[in-house]
């Protein structure tokens, strides 16, 4: 059933309460919106509102989580993202065993335009050592990620979506941080692929659709979903490297930095000498629904699929 | 306080041959913090050295980062580490950092240089403690110069909100930054009036005096419902005359010859 990872997110929170009694919640005056105002309601004791104020947010979870505490701190992606330098120092470097939870990913949100859409936190927070990354591409994962988050010692960052995404994953699916999983490949199995998408979070279904379309076609393209995007699972890239003439990568977040740069970056790396074609945003994001957004800036199946089979015969 | 006299006198001269041996460092503000952090270790923060990690300890954050030489010598002194280690100061591979990075030196509890950040980490701190009702007390040292950061203001917002009485907040009001003096540069005053303004039980005392320090220490463990500030007017380089309120020692080595003047001035001989 299609559902935002934020929500996911929300009801994981109620759900792990009483598993992680360590576990605290912290916002900056968006509960409604992160979707902790339950958890809120049912742990009060457990939720600490700390108004708009999210340097100092992240400043005393980084300091309850030096006292055993795990704290999980929520805002949207652009203003956690906004106290980097906060995140940088009071977490990282602390060490601290902090949660940070940006919701709002990407033009995804929609109508409330550019100011409250997260675009370059990956590529922040991918620039800091011991930060994990988790952008899970369904509710399924979300509720499964989020549990990982809260029994791993560290800090992590997760990134979640407020509009709803369609199930990409099986019902036995089991998360596993660091690992990138084949979502969608075409019956019966290809020797070869005329190409592997990676695609993260919101982009994630338009991979899939755009995959099944090429089928008929003729082409062979696998999609595989990027749950973790640090550490990034280099291995998995050099298997896909030997049967892909290329990659594809789809992400809702700026063309720098993230996704594809961290496939790039491995892909060069292994020598593996296949190309990369990157799909992300390229300017401010603006006003829209988010599917005439994805369209427009160049993330939808459409698009995708150009990319797949682009100067192929 | 007699006692302490002499233990102070040798941690300003700690601090001028660290900095010295370093060729680096800040002597301004580390020689305008020690009176505090040497009463404060002394008779108020509860802490074991012997044992760093103890749950039940007190915690110091030094949010100045920056004067981290008059922090490592106290520990030094107290035993956290050998003495000598004093002046592996700034050097690769050493524990003590141009600025304190806990995960490397047991004792330090916070990473702290990025200036403004402390008060919020120290906030979070006694939040937990509140939540597990233990009876630590939690201490944060900030520099006037950087009650400029708008993050401070923020935490300043937030402790009385959380009814934090288990926190306290020492201002080394010294009266410089690196750029000149923070009248000059980005006026604070009247401080106090805005700490209690912000619902801070807020004093102001001579951060010299070695019996006011310890009389305000004692005096805000005794504040129920609402966290304390201390002002602590201070002289920056405090103990060595032409270091005094001179703005260019915020963040200078003094050379040999300098050295040898600033110990001979702190220890008399």
């Amino acid at each position: 059933m299609p559902k935002a990872t934020r929500e996911a997110f929300g009801e994981a929170l109620v759900a792990l309460a009483e598993k992680f009694p360590q576990l605290v919640v912290l916002d900056s005056d968006l509960s409604k919106s992160t979707m902790t105002a339950d958890f809120a309601k049912k742990y009060p004791h457990r939720h600490f509102e700390f108004g708009i104020a999210e340097s100092n947010m992240i400043g005393a979870a980084a300091g309850m989580a030096l006292m055993g505490k795990v704290p999980v701190c929520t805002s949207f992606a652009c203003f956690l993202i906004g106290r980097l330098e906060t995140i940088r120092v009071a977490v990282t470097l602390n060490r601290a065993n902090v949660k940070l939870v940006g919701t709002h990913a990407g033009l995804g949100i929609g109508d409330d335009g550019a100011s409250q859409m997260g675009l370059e936190d990956v590529a922040a927070m991918r620039s800091l050592p011991g930060m994990t990354i988790l952008q899970p591409g369904d509710g399924l994962e979300a509720r499964q990620a989020v549990e990982w988050m809260l029994q791993h010692q560290g800090p992590v960052y997760i990134r979640l979506t407020r509009q709803k995404l369609d199930d990409v994953h099986k019902p036995g699916y089991q998360f596993e941080c660091g690992k990138l999983d084949v979502v969608w490949e075409p019956e019966p199995k290809a020797k070869h692929f005329q190409a592997t998408v990676l695609a993260s979070g919101g982009t994630v279904g338009g991979a899939v659709a755009a995959a099944q379309s090429l089928q008929p076609k003729g082409f062979a393209v696998r999609v595989v979903n990027a749950g973790t995007l640090a550490p990034f699972d280099v291995d998995s890239i050099e298997d896909f490297a030997k049967d892909s003439e290329r990659f594809v990568t789809v992400e809702d977040h700026n063309i720098v930095g993230g996704l594809g740069s961290a496939v790039c970056e491995a892909v060069a790396s292994l020598g593996a000498g296949k190309p990369v074609v990157c799909l992300g945003v390229r300017e401010t994001g603006e006003s829209g629904l988010p599917a005439e957004l994805y369209e427009r800036h160049g993330l939808s199946a459409p698009h995708i699929v150009e990319a797949c089979i682009r100067n192929l015969s | 306080m007699e006692e302490l006299i002499a233990p102070i006198r040798e941690l300003r001269a700690d601090i001028i041959r660290m900095i010295a041996t370093a060729g680096s460092g800040h002597p301004g503000g580390s020689l305008s913090v020690i009176d505090l952090l040497a009463v404060l270790y002394a008779k108020h923060l509860r802490h074991d050295p012997k044992r760093p990690d103890w749950p039940g300890r007190d915690r110091l954050i030094l949010s100045k980062g920056h004067a981290c030489p008059a922090l490592y010598a106290v520990m030094a002194q107290r035993g956290f580490f050998p003495k000598e280690e004093l002046l592996t100061l700034r050097k690769l591979g050493s524990r003590l950092q141009g600025h304190p990075e806990r995960h490397r030196l047991p004792g330090i509890e916070a990473a702290t240089g990025s200036l403004g950040q402390g008060l919020s980490m120290g906030l979070g701190m006694a939040l937990a403690a509140k939540m597990d009702g233990t009876d630590q007390r939690f201490y944060v040292v900030t520099g006037d110069g950087e009650m400029q950061e708008g993050q401070v203001w923020e935490a300043l917002l937030a402790a009385p909100q959380f009814k934090l009485d288990n926190l306290t907040v020492i201002v080394d009001s010294n009266n410089g930054q690196i750029d000149g003096h923070v009248s000059e540069i980005m006026a604070l005053d009247p401080l106090a009036d805005k700490l209690k303004s912000f619902n801070w039980d807020t004093r102001v005392i001579d951060g010299h005096d070695l019996d006011a320090i310890d009389g305000a220490l004692s005096a805000v463990k005794t504040v129920k419902g609402k966290p304390q500030a201390i002002v602590a007017k201070t002289v920056k380089g405090k103990g060595v005359s032409f270091m005094e309120d001179n703005i260019a020692w915020h963040g200078k080595a003094p050379n040999k010859q300098e050295c040898e003047q600033a110990l001979k001035e702190i220890l008399g001989a």
